[in-house]
């Protein structure tokens, strides 16, 4: 996807965040990643890195917390988790899977000194 | 750097701006909200995490690895932020989308990979819409070919590119519109940059976005790239008068489009034979149409 770009979303974010609060340093980033959200989590990694450089957030940990991916079965009209954007329903096996969420990207909390 | 994109810079046709000027939309509302931050210097322990989840941005102590808040000391704070990671272009989004309304405009994206056909099924568009007011926001990485060849039709249209970026974002679309002198309801159309993976994630404040997949891609491309044909509300299967000649099953490309967003509609059309170009422009006309409905209605 567009990693480099999330990362400067996530840097937006914590300057605005270091202004407000007297931020002297952000030791850890918590995300929450959606399952269908398409981020590619290594890339994110790295991207985040080399994008945090001269920030209060440089050589912050970034965690990621899945969050599931489900999905609407139009064939037994169940709400069901599905690992995989393409996996079959669990429950009836069928194919038409629309999903309802699991594309989240969010930045959860910040922990700073 | 253009809000969100860390990709490059984009730029507006004619202007030799890169985005970062000041031009008083820069949305002062960035985080603008209260948020109690009484930093530590009374013990003010209200941890009941009473916020409404996307804004309040309590800072609070004692959860950090000691535990404890000792003043005087450092200690590491948690600061909930709960944000989405897009929000900037998402207000940027949220500004366009009301642009639109108030112009009762509908406006539509149109994502697909390169090559797909866009820019000749929207030229065809244009001419068979006649004298329905519309304008077109073109977006490539180089070059302002695109655009040359909409306002050949006699259609205003401005080129955005994006540099090294993979997709247009809420900021390019706002600056795009600017230039656009949109009159009151109008179609818009925004030719997004030829990528099915980036512009997915980025909403620009459309009403909604339109796939296209021409029939020499491959059936499984739905499969391939779920997410853009899922985002999509209707997905147009162009070029369809080179199926014979492609050995292609146009029901299977069907298929595949329900499987990853069984809520689509589909609309198989020749831009060059003129084929379902009907269905498309009543499809186009409608949705002006109950668009202008429901905001009179409001």
């Amino acid at each position: 996807m567009h990693e480099m770009s999330l990362c400067e979303g996530i840097r937006q974010v914590i300057e605005a965040q270091a202004d407000q609060h007297a931020i002297q340093a952000v030791k850890r980033v918590r995300l929450e990643i959606g399952k269908f959200s398409g981020v590619e989590k290594p890339a994110l990694e790295f991207a985040f890195e080399v994008v945090m450089r001269g920030s209060v957030a440089e050589g912050a940990v970034l965690e990621m917390i899945d969050l599931p991916g489900k999905a609407m079965c139009y064939d037994c009209m169940h709400e069901v988790e599905i690992d995989n954007r393409l996996d079959p329903c669990p429950d009836c096996g069928g194919g038409k899977l629309m999903p309802v969420s699991g594309d989240e990207m969010k930045i959860k909390d910040l922990e700073v000194v | 750097m253009c809000t969100v994109c860390g990709c490059g810079t984009g730029s507006v046709e004619g202007q030799s701006h890169s985005h970062d000027h000041s031009h008083g939309h820069d949305h002062s509302h960035e985080h603008g909200h209260s948020h109690d931050h009484s930093h530590g210097h009374h013990h003010h322990h209200d941890h009941d995490h009473s916020h409404d989840h996307g804004h309040s941005h309590d800072i609070h102590f004692g959860k950090g690895p000691a535990g404890v808040e000792v003043p005087g000391m450092t200690q590491e704070r948690l600061i909930e932020i709960e944000t989405d990671i897009l929000a900037k272009n998402d207000r940027y989004a949220d500004v366009n989308r009301a642009t639109l309304r108030g112009l009762n405009t509908f406006a539509i994206n149109l994502v697909s990979s390169p090559g797909s056909g866009k820019t000749t099924l929207l030229c065809k568009t244009i001419e068979m819409l006649g004298d329905q007011p519309l304008a077109v926001i073109e977006g490539d990485q180089q070059t302002a070919n695109d655009a040359e060849r909409i306002r050949a039709t006699g259609a205003p249209a401005v080129q955005v590119n994006t540099g090294k970026g993979c997709h247009l974002d809420g900021h390019m679309v706002g600056h795009a519109m600017e230039h656009l002198n949109l009159v009151e309801g109008s179609m818009l159309f925004i030719e997004n940059v030829g990528n099915l993976v980036c512009p997915a994630g980025f909403d620009l404040g459309e009403d909604c976005k339109v796939a296209i997949l021409s029939v020499t891609e491959g059936e499984d491309k739905p499969l391939k790239y779920p997410d853009m044909f899922t985002a999509s509300r209707i997905a147009l299967l162009n070029k369809v008068d080179l199926a014979p000649h492609c050995d292609v099953d146009l029901d299977l490309y069907e298929k595949n489009l329900r499987r990853v967003n069984p809520g689509i509609e589909i609309i198989r059309v020749s831009a060059r034979t003129g084929e379902g170009m009907d269905n498309w422009l009543n499809w186009l006309k409608g949705s002006l149409q109950r668009k202008r409905g429901t905001l009179a209605a409001e």
